[in-house]
Parts: structure tokens; sequence; C-alpha cells
């Protein structure tokens, strides 16, 4: 029994690693909604992780319409595309964002404080 | 006989006559005969008070306390002996007394005939746990973290002035903890030569407490029992938790480097 039980997990977790790291966007993967400070009480917000297949321009441009705020699309070298907007819009992201059914709301991370 | 009878007729109206007209006197006799009879029923008292004085009747103490008080409000002065064995008796008493006030204090349902309600009871159950092993009552609110304290360092940076305190309350290394602040909040920062941590941006006490909740959630707390007596060990590059209560592991998500990373600092940047 005590070899099964060390056994489950062990197999487990490497196989979840692999996923995740094959497909890119496995099942577990998070989109992370970041805050960033900038000068004074100016902020930025950055969506990260979300699915390659949608087009970032057009969810942009839907993000930047309803929030009434600027954004572009930052292409990362190592985490791919990134969305930025001005201002703390994190709120306002993961509740478009599960609004629109483009993500889930337990595959959304908010980070910050 | 009938001499005698009216003798003794005579006799006794002559006895009455006095007496009725006499009722002033009578009073007087009343009186007098009153305060006589107050001080024969005193003097026994005075000997049982004495005798309780001894220690011979304490058991009974609460029959006697009635009585010598009445007593003692007229001879406070001349029995200054007793004085003694008063204080004591009174002792007594009101030790009792506070007892019966604790007890009641303590059972709200003491003296009445109502049921016992249930919370009532559970609060019962529970004082007597905590009376006798404190350790089986469970109080999920042991492990208070005292609150970050925050101070200004010009209007940039922002100091945490007791990070190595609840760092060494966590069990954790203040560098894990670091990685994990600075991430999340996605600045950069460094430790000062107290230990403290500085951080770039302004941040307010409120923003550093939710962000160690969540540290604390992901990386302290033991899914399974809820204690925070947890070591966080590092085994070939995963990061696993173990529990010290009940024996319990997970592995915990590592501070990625992409977290550490920042994303929009790296934009800012080009």
């Amino acid at each position: 029994m005590s070899e099964l039980d060390i056994q489950i997990p062990t197999t487990y977790d490497p196989f979840a690693d692999g996923n995740a790291e094959d497909s890119g966007a496995g099942s577990k993967e998070y989109v992370h909604i970041r805050i960033q400070q900038r000068n004074g009480r100016k902020s930025l917000t950055t969506v990260q992780g979300l699915k390659k297949e949608f087009s970032y321009s057009k969810i942009l441009k839907d993000l930047k319409k309803e929030f009434c705020c600027n954004g572009t699309v930052v292409q990362d070298p190592e985490l791919g595309q990134v969305i930025q907007l001005q201002g703390d819009q994190r709120k306002n992201v993961s509740a478009f964002l599960t609004q629109a059914g483009i993500v889930k709301k337990d595959n959304i991370k908010i980070h910050g404080f | 006989m009938a001499d005698d009878n009216v003798d003794d007729v005579k006799e006794e109206v002559p006895e009455i006559a006095p007496f009725d007209p006499t009722k002033k006197k009578k009073k007087k006799k009343v009186v007098i005969q009153e305060t006589e009879d107050d001080s024969v029923d005193k003097v026994p008292e005075k000997t049982e008070s004495l005798s309780a004085s001894d220690g011979l009747e304490i058991p009974f103490a609460g029959l006697k306390k009635k009585k010598k008080k009445q007593v003692e409000t007229s001879f406070l002065n001349e029995e200054s002996a007793e004085a003694g064995g008063e204080v004591d008796d009174h002792a007594d008493e009101d030790g009792e007394g506070e007892e019966a006030g604790q007890q009641q204090q303590r059972y709200p349902w003491d003296g009445t005939e109502r049921d016992y309600t249930y919370e009532e009871l559970l609060g019962r159950v529970f004082n007597i746990l905590r009376e006798n092993n404190p350790e089986l009552a469970g109080d999920r609110r042991r492990t208070v973290m005292r609150p970050p304290q925050v101070l200004r360092e010009g209007t940039k940076k922002t100091v945490f002035a007791n990070f190595m305190d609840l760092c060494k309350s966590m069990h954790r290394q203040a560098d894990h903890v670091m990685a994990f602040l600075l991430a999340e909040m996605g600045t950069s920062g460094s430790l000062d030569g107290q230990q403290r941590l500085v951080v770039k941006g302004r941040f307010a006490p409120k923003n550093f407490e939710g962000i160690l909740r969540r540290y604390i959630n992901e990386y302290v707390i033991c899914l399974g029992c809820k204690s925070p007596d947890t070591i966080l060990s590092k085994e070939n590059r995963l990061f696993f938790l173990r529990c010290e209560k009940c024996g319990s592991g997970r592995s915990v998500a590592p501070i990625k480097a992409g977290f550490v990373a920042r994303v929009g600092r790296r934009n800012t940047g080009t």
C-alpha cells in the first residue's frame, strides 16, 4: 500500500508538468492578470497566458473599448504575447474574460495587492 | 371560703386596680423586662459567639451568622474580643457568596427551570475542554500574525520593517518570502542593513497584508489540518510542503522564473 501511495504522486506530478510544457496551453494553464505600479498613482495591467488561438488584437480592441483605456499587445521573447492596459483593470479584465467565455474563472489568477 | 374568696377577689381587685391605672408603669415594666430579656438573650449568644470564635461551631456558621449580626449591631463596641472570630466568619460568608455568584454567572440556566439551549451547552463543553486540556479545544486563531509595519522611505520606496519577524513566525526563508512578495507586487526590492525589506513603489500596509495572506495560504498552511507548522523543502527542483502536525505533504507551485522576471518591467525596458 505504501508503495502505491508513493507511486501515485510521483507519477502524477511529472505528467502534469509534461502536459503543460508540451501543449503550451494545457488544462491547468492559468491566465495571469498582474498589476504594476508606475510613477505617481498610475498603474499598468498585464494579461498573460491567454490561449494562442485567440486573436489578441481583437480582444484588446474590445477591452480598450469596454474600459475606456489604451493598451497594446507586447511580444515577449519568453512568454509570448502579453496584453497591456493602462490603469488598474484587474477586476474588469477578469470579469470581461469570464463573461466572454474566453477563460474559466478558475483559470484566472489575479496577482498584486 | 367566701371571705377568702372575697379576700382573694379583693386582693385581686387591688392587684388589678393598680395594674390598670399603671399602664404606663406596665409599659415601663415591659420595657424593662424586654431589656432584661435582651440582656439575658445576649448573654448566651455571647457565649455562643465566643464558642464560634473558638472554632467549635464552624459547620453551623450559616445559622449563627444571622443571630450574630443582630447582636453585632448593638454590641459591636462591647464585643471587641469577638472581633477576630467575627471577621473570620465574615470572610467565610463572603467566599460562599462569591462562589454562588460565579456559578450563577457561569451557567445562565442556574436557578431556573428552563431547558438548556444548544449554544449554552456547546459553550459549556468548550469551556470545560479549555480549562482541562486546551490542546483539544482546537483554537483556529492560535496563530496570530503581527500586522506588517510599513514605513515610507522618501516618496518612491516602501520599507517593510518587521519582515524578518514575520518570516521567522512563519518558519520560512526570508528570500523565499521576498521572492514571492516582489513577484506579486511586480517591483524590485532588497533587504537593507537592518534586515528590513525595501521595496520600490508605494504600498500600504494593507497591500502587504493581502499578499502575505496569500503566501500563507499557498506556502504555509497545511491543507489537511490547517496548521501552520509546516516545513518547506526543495527536492530536485520541486518545492514540497510537509506538515509537522499531521505528516501530510504536498507539492507547491514554485515561484517561477517567469513569475519573478517581470513582464511589465521588461516591457517598460524595451
